[in-house]
């Protein structure tokens, strides 16, 4: 379907799309193997001026907005989805300095992401504290013109490898949704150290550890807008980011489908192609319209949003983010049905994309957190009306 | 430095075939890329530039969609593109085109190297960067995998032979080709193709490049091609499926005899 | 057509003198002076001279006096003083070629302390070889090879020139061709002459293969081509044979160089150039791991034979550039070539569809490879490698 990108638009996917078929796919299915981090796409990345694509010029960056950020993450998660984490969690780890930085914050950090020389991440998760953030127990007490961090963070992606993190942690413990705020933390802060990597089903091109503060002081300078708006500044950034994560299963999902075609075509079943048995056809004719809906769904919402409809992007957003993932682990699902037994061999491409789909349903809020979202803000609409 | 890189549009080699009606190539549908050996001259062209200077200037001889092959090079990094391109020049072989390219660069007048690749994939011939260094009569080195320095108007370069390779010192200004040992080309950056889309190509005609008719297009060209053909097709093949055991089994009875 | 010396231009130095082959020039009171009878029109004199004090008007359309050019010439390139085995292969086609045209074979032979060498050329079928025996050609260099070359097809006006297309043939004959304004056709596949009009039919392939051309030069000579190792067969020596060795010298102001060579490195791979190898064991992606590659080089033991790789191998880092093969790395034309796990992308099967016969080895009954072959097994190349080598073994018994 035509979706009337811009000029600018067409040369950044095409632009993705060649880095991803020259350095992403040839070596996919070894980093899900070795689970090696891949800077060599990260410095292809870089050179390309591809995490400059979110960041305004001013900062170095290409001036676009989430719309470009998703075909980017789809382009490169069509390859692989944990390679292309490196990238689309730099945005994420970004998006609270771009949402809520002063001057003097932008400045200092956003050229060197723009530049792809640091990698960023956010952390807000913790053992007892996922779909539950409130029950977070890192805490930054404010010691003069330092906040002294301390508490561990968990499953956070690009953990380790990034230079830059956005943390969110208590600083008063009694003051409910006012309790969180929202810290920069450089790599290298004494206090500030990393914990296991994680042995994942999936993404295992992506780096996944632990963030242990143990009185770690930052300066009071690091913190993102104000004391107490770190679930307000959290809750903004998955606004931005849930399109996101629906372009990285959308990208899972064409990567997955596009093999089961040609699949489909060169296998030969009773004399003929299997692609010519109408079993087949209605499962791939599902699919490509289930992603081609989560297209639509993705591009409108992140278009939406750069057009400044800032307003009840919660709803929409989380509904991007809800059908696509769910479409692509049912769409892996089906592509490693058409593979067949082949299909449940590593030796084939097929069996890493539904490995990888899964966490797209669970990370930056579960569905069933979407579906709360969605459900709680139609309540909210109808409510009014 | 001044560097000169000279490319060529060629066609995409995996997807031509020959109409059998008329026996001439079919084109249409056919994708025109960069010829890949000129990549590695446009990157180390780059290269250079970034490490010692200077500009670099990259030329094409062809029709005006060649025009797509020059932006493509800029968005690599080359700072300014030429199109030499005109009806007089159609039919040209290499000796044709040599001397066409090399009176343009002679147009062109400051240069310390020239790049080009080491062969077109359309026509194989690597004769035409030879050729223009004979027609500005300046020295070549041929198949270079590596430019170790340049320096007091010389260059040292690594030149590739059956048995491994020279280590050649040259005059400056001189013409290399280029294998594709010599670097890996880089993927052009958003950057360098929205500056390729801005970009203003000059473009030469026959007419502003001082050029003697007969050595021009079909008439400056002693060699012509008078016949085309497909290559006959290789017998079908025996090809085997089933049990490893029998299968070499057939092979080996079949091959033994016609290796002796 | 025309020749004369601009007076005013002409300072006298004489370097005109020394590179004319015809010596059509002289100094008369310090200004050069063409005898109009010796001159050829070649235009030697003119490149030489460094005042543009020498007009030549030459129509380029056709080589002046196209008739007088006879014989057939085939370059002698020689590295370290041995004589490089693709001469031999244009001997052998030189001396049909000279039968359907009733002419002479000849070898140019450059290089320094090689005189000794024109005598092997000799039994392998060359009527005349001449030689230059000069400290500047003894290892090649563009400018000297070239300028030397030109000399002598000025002077001696072969029909033909034939020379190996090898990193060195390459580079030298196209800028021969350039400087005498003819012809030149590279890596034919075939030549043969034109039965009415006697013309060289220079064949070969273009667009990686896919397309065959047959090229002609019709109004420029010499007609030269350059032909690739192991596409034509060696000509048999006869010691028997007898010919001529003509000395030539040529004149030291064409045997300068702004080229010199610093260093001459030579890299020692674990097999045979695989160019010249008979037997071919090639992997590609399919052999999934370097460490596989063992395996073939086992089959390739056994069958005192190379192994060779694609490109996919090759981009991997399994194996070394040297032993690709394919449109960007070597064009082989052995006895036998084993494709194993090589899926046969046309970028391959332009290096090594003449070879004589292909068995190709690859569990995808449609990969392309199968289109080539002479021979197919569909099957797991880790299971049909090895039964190969031990049905091989005991077959040959090696």
């Amino acid at each position: 379907m035509d979706y009337l990108l811009t000029e600018e638009q067409v040369m950044l996917r095409d632009l993705c799309r060649q880095i991803t078929d020259e350095k992403i796919m040839p070596i996919a299915a070894e980093l899900d193997r070795t689970e090696e981090f891949p800077w060599g796409v990260v410095k292809v990345m870089a050179d390309s001026d591809i995490f400059g694509t979110f960041i305004e010029e001013k900062y170095g960056g290409m001036g676009g907005g989430l719309l470009e950020l998703c075909i980017a993450t789809e382009e490169f998660s069509r390859g692989c989805a944990g390679i292309a984490l490196a990238f689309s969690a730099t945005a994420l780890g970004t998006d609270p300095i771009i949402l809520f930085g002063n001057e003097e914050q932008k400045e200092k950090y956003l050229p060197s992401i723009a530049s792809g020389k640091k990698l960023a991440a956010f952390a807000i998760t913790e053992p007892a504290a996922g779909s539950d953030a409130s029950a977070m127990q890192t805490t930054a007490k404010k010691d003069g013109d330092h906040y002294i961090l301390n508490g561990t963070k968990h499953f956070i992606t690009n953990g380790g490898e990034a230079e830059i993190y956005t943390v969110v942690a208590m600083t008063s413990k009694d003051r409910g949704a006012r309790g969180a705020s929202v810290f920069i933390v450089d790599k290298g802060t004494p206090g500030f150290t990393f914990g296991k990597k994680e042995d994942k089903l999936g993404i295992r091109g992506s780096a996944t550890r632990e963030l242990i503060f143990t009185d770690c002081r930052i300066p009071k300078e690091n913190m993102l807008g104000k004391e107490g708006q770190g679930f307000l500044i959290a809750m903004k950034t998955f606004d931005m980011s849930r399109p996101g994560i629906g372009a990285q299963a959308l990208g899972i999902a064409q990567g997955a489908f596009e093999a089961a075609v040609k699949y489909a075509k060169e296998r030969k079943q009773f004399g003929k192609s299997i692609s010519s048995f109408q079993g087949i056809q209605f499962m791939l004719a599902d699919m490509a319209t289930q992603i081609e809906a989560a297209r639509a769904l993705i591009y409108a919402s992140a278009r939406q949003i750069d057009a400044g409809r800032t307003k009840n992007i919660s709803k929409d957003s989380s509904m991007a983010k809800l059908f696509a993932s769910d479409m692509a682990m049912k769409v892996t699902t089906d592509a490693v049905q058409i593979f067949g037994g082949y299909g449940y061999m590593k030796e084939y491409p097929v069996e890493k994309y539904m490995r990888d789909a899964k966490i797209t349903q669970i990370y930056e809020g579960t569905n069933q957190i979407q579906r709360n979202i969605i459900a709680l803000n139609l309540v909210k609409e109808t409510t009014k009306s | 430095m001044n560097i000169i890189v000279c490319i060529k549009q060629v066609p995409d080699t995996t997807q031509v075939r020959i109409d059998p009606v008329t026996n001439t190539l079919i084109r249409e549908g056919v994708q025109s890329i960069i010829n890949p050996f000129d990549m590695y001259a446009i990157e180390e062209g780059v290269r250079l530039k970034e490490k010692y200077g200077g500009k670099t200037t990259v030329i094409s001889m062809g029709p005006p969609q060649a025009e797509t092959a020059l932006r493509e090079a800029i968005s690599m990094g080359c700072d300014e593109a030429c199109l030499i391109s005109d009806r007089a020049f159609a039919g040209s072989d290499t000796l044709a085109s040599g001397y066409t390219l090399a009176m343009a660069i002679r147009k062109i007048k400051d240069y310390d190297m020239i790049l080009c690749g080491k062969q077109a994939s359309d026509g194989d011939t690597a004769q035409v960067g030879p050729g223009i260094a004979t027609q500005l009569d300046i020295p070549q080195v041929t198949y270079v995998k590596k430019i170790e320095d340049i320096k007091d108007n010389h260059a040292t370069v690594e030149r590739m032979t059956e048995e491994g390779f020279e280590i050649v010192k040259t005059s400056l200004p001189c013409l290399l080709t280029v294998v594709k040992e010599i670097n890996e080309p880089r993927i052009p950056s958003l950057k360098g193709r929205m500056k390729a889309k801005k970009a203003e190509i000059t473009s030469w005609k026959a007419i502003d490049l001082d050029l003697e008719e007969d050595k021009l297009g079909l008439k400056g060209s002693p060699t012509w091609v008078s016949k085309i053909f497909t290559p006959p097709p290789r017998p079908k093949g025996h090809i085997l499926e089933g049990d490893p055991e029998e299968t070499t089994t057939k092979i080996v009875d079949e091959l033994k005899n016609r290796l002796i | 057509m025309s020749i004369q010396i601009i007076k005013d231009k002409c300072t006298g130095c004489s370097l005109c003198v020394k590179v004319c082959p015809f010596g059509a020039l002289t100094m008369v009171s310090k200004k050069a002076v063409i005898d109009l009878d010796k001159c050829t029109l070649c235009g030697a004199c003119v490149d030489s001279c460094k005042f543009n004090a020498i007009d030549l008007k030459r129509d380029s359309s056709k080589t002046p006096n196209i008739e007088e050019y006879k014989g057939i010439w085939v370059f002698a390139e020689q590295k370290k003083g041995a004589v490089q085995s693709v001469v031999y292969e244009l001997l052998g086609k030189a001396h049909e070629l000279s039968e359907k045209l009733g002419s002479e074979v000849s070898c140019v032979l450059l290089g320094h302390n090689i005189k000794d060498k024109a005598q092997e050329l000799i039994h392998r079928g060359a009527n005349n070889v001449y030689v230059v025996d000069a400290p500047e050609l003894e290892h090649y260099l563009d400018e000297p090879y070239t300028k030397a070359i030109v000399n002598l097809i000025r002077k001696y006006r072969p029909e033909i020139f034939l020379c190996g297309a090898t990193f060195i043939g390459r580079s030298m004959i196209s800028r021969v061709a350039v400087k005498l304004h003819t012809g030149l056709t590279a890596d034919c596949t075939g030549l043969d002459i034109d039965e009415k009009e006697k013309y060289l039919m220079q064949t070969r392939p273009a667009f990686g293969g896919n397309i065959m051309a047959t090229i002609l030069s019709k109004n420029h000579r010499p007609q030269m081509a350059t032909v690739r190792h192991k596409v034509f067969k060696e000509a048999s020596i006869d010691k028997t044979r007898k010919g001529k060795i003509i000395e030539e010298t040529i004149p030291k102001t064409l045997l300068t160089s702004r080229t010199k060579i610093l260093d001459i490195v030579e890299e020692i791979t674990s097999t045979v150039n695989i160019a010249e190898a008979d037997i071919i064991v090639s992997g590609g992606r399919g052999l999934k791991g370097p460490e596989n590659f063992a395996m073939l080089e086992e089959l390739a033991k056994v069958l005192g034979g190379a192994v060779g790789s694609s490109r996919a191998a090759v981009d991997a880092g399994w194996m070394p550039y040297s032993h690709q093969v394919g449109q960007t790395g070597k064009t082989v034309c052995p006895k036998l070539y084993i494709a194993c796990g090589i899926s046969g992308q046309i970028q391959h099967l332009v290096g090594m569809q003449s070879s004589n016969i292909i068995l190709a080895i690859n569990q995808d009954p449609c990969a392309p490879i199968f289109t080539v072959a002479n021979y197919g097994i569909v099957g797991d190349v880790f299971q049909v490698v090895p039964l190969l080598t031990k049905k091989f073994k005991a077959a040959l018994n090696r």
